[in-house]
């Protein structure tokens, strides 16, 4: 057949494919052609996949082939779109898929562990030894200004409604970027989720040290204590997220360096989501829990141990059944 | 004749129905056009959002530093998933992210393509990206790789063409199937041409224009592309 009258024969086919394309992707369709029934979508496809095979093998005119891959691919795009997501769907991750997978990177989460609590562990205590070992890190005016904030006989103070929000906004903006940073950085066969982790414990215990050694125990601990399991723990995931891209571009194993990529990032995405979560939950906590002062002590501390144990929980055992 | 599939930006993808797509995909220059029309806008917002929120005080500095985050990580992957796969400055571009088979982009790879974009940014103005665009067959950054996504143009609707109406005649020497294709593309788009140009091409054509000079030369492979397509008149 030649090719007009191959065209002639499939035009009013084609009108209503297009018509029906256009009313999946919401535009305006064309007036003239009525869109096919949904049911018969599939197989009207599957007959413009033919048609241009057809009109490949017998070399029709570019036009006409530009104008039947057009109509492929959008159909493709429609048939072939991920299907929506539901907001239960959500709820499931967060209960059973996100411990599970961190479960299955256990090696690599303890490593990542040891990568920022042992820092934080070594400079704490060194700081504590030798308080002046701070300046090596912090400026003297950021050091004077953290000092403030936690010298005691400030009780009577406390903030405003609005400060916790701009704080709360603050900590969002600051340390879930720190979170994402710290996985895609992962990236550079792991160099710069290390970096990432290693400087992060080395700062919060220079911190803690220093303020130890002071004696602001009690104003420095109960600040830190109600956020700390939520915001520690996403700092190592996010790490373990990292590490995941670095080794996988590093250690490929039996894939292509691409296709292993893909995989570690297709798992450290999902891990990330779940980083999000505990980040967010951390600065909510930080910014109106923490802070408020008129918070008993005992409360403070009970608080924040019942957030690690639920954390050990969560990691350790959630999900273990299907749901 | 050299292979094109060297020469041209075109990625062909197989679906399970058994034929292959054909994706133009996008360079470097027209992505960053389309990432600096979205800088704008983006900064725009931010800085329109600033002048309202300032009169709230700090209340309003938390609102607009969460905003700030928001927007800073997560404006491209919401216009992915939920405007066809192009932010606007995208849009304004043609261009459309795609994953590797073709399909639209899920919200895993729009993540993280995203986040990704951190790296690429590296050390300065997308370093790490573009050197990853030029080394990649495909032009992908990190952020693509890592996600398996694509930037391609997204073509205009491509009208059916008519030949204009006139005589049918059979070519005077047989033609393989390319070159009969060849004379149909060119009776089809020579409209596209202007008239000194289409009688250039046409004189190269001497053995099937059987000694004809200038627009009858045009006019004569035009009756023999009608005939090859199949109208008789």
């Amino acid at each position: 057949m030649k090719q007009r009258p191959f065209e002639q024969r499939h035009a009013a086919d084609w009108r209503a494919f297009a018509a029906t394309l256009d009313r999946l992707e919401r535009r305006k369709p064309d007036r003239n052609a009525a869109s096919l029934p949904m049911a018969e979508f599939p197989a009207a496809y599957r007959r413009l996949c033919q048609q241009l095979s057809i009109a490949r093998a017998r070399c029709y005119g570019g036009p006409l082939l530009d104008r039947l891959n057009q109509l492929a691919l959008r159909a493709h795009q429609q048939l072939y779109r991920a299907p929506r997501q539901r907001g239960r769907a959500m709820l499931d991750f967060l209960l059973v898929d996100f411990p599970r997978r961190v479960r299955a990177d256990a090696r690599l989460f303890w490593l990542c562990a040891a990568l920022f609590y042992l820092p934080l562990l070594g400079m704490g205590v060194a700081v504590h030894q030798s308080p002046e070992l701070i300046y090596s890190l912090l400026s003297p005016e950021l050091v004077t200004e953290i000092e403030e904030n936690y010298a005691p006989g400030q009780e009577a103070v406390d903030r405003a409604a609005a400060d916790d929000l701009a704080m709360f906004g603050y900590y969002i903006h600051n340390n879930i970027g720190i979170g994402f940073r710290t996985f895609a950085s992962g990236i550079l066969l792991g160099v710069g989720a290390v970096f990432m982790l290693v400087f992060n414990g080395v700062f919060i215990g220079a911190i803690s040290g220093y303020l130890t050694a002071r004696g602001y125990i009690e104003t420095f601990y109960t600040f830190v204590a109600g956020h700390g399991a939520f915001e520690l723990t996403g700092i190592v995931l996010a790490g373990v997220a990292g590490l995941k891209l670095g080794w996988a571009v590093a250690a490929p194993g039996r894939f292509r360096r691409t296709e292993a990529l893909r995989r570690a990032a297709a798992e450290g995405v999902r891990l990330m989501i779940g980083v999000a979560a505990l980040l967010v939950l951390a600065a909510f906590i930080e910014a109106f829990w923490s802070s408020n002062r008129a918070i008993p002590t005992v409360t403070k501390y009970a608080v924040g141990g019942a957030g690690w144990l639920l954390m050990i929980v969560y990691l350790g055992w959630t999900g273990r059944r299907a749901p | 004749m050299s292979n094109p599939a060297l020469l041209d930006t075109i990625r062909y993808v197989e679906t399970p129905e058994g034929i292959t797509l054909k994706l133009r995909v996008a360079g470097p220059m027209a992505r960053a056009l389309a990432w600096s029309m979205d800088s704008l806008i983006r900064y725009g917002a931010l800085w329109g959002l600033s002048m309202g929120l300032v009169l709230l005080g700090w209340a309003g500095l938390g609102v607009w530093l969460i905003t700030l985050f928001l927007i800073e990580w997560f404006y491209p992957v919401v216009f992915e998933i939920y405007a066809d796969g192009a932010t606007p400055g995208k849009k304004a571009l043609g261009l459309q992210v795609v994953l590797a088979n073709g399909a639209p982009v899920d919200w895993p790879a729009a993540l993280i393509r995203n986040l990704l974009r951190a790296v690429d940014f590296l050390p300065a103005f997308y370093g790490f990206g573009v050197a990853a665009l030029l080394i990649s067959r495909d032009f992908q950054r990190l952020g693509d790789l890592a996600a398996g996504t694509l930037v391609i143009y997204r073509d205009p609707p491509v009208k059916a063409l008519a030949l204009p109406p006139g005589p049918a005649l059979p070519p005077p020497l047989p033609l393989s199937a390319a070159e009969q294709q060849w004379l149909i593309d060119f009776a089809e788009r020579g409209s596209a041409l202007n008239p000194e140009r289409q009688e250039e091409l046409a004189a190269l054509l001497a053995d099937c224009t059987s000694g004809l000079r200038g627009v009858a030369a045009v006019e004569r492979l035009r009756a023999h592309a009608r005939w090859l397509v199949g109208e008789h008149s």
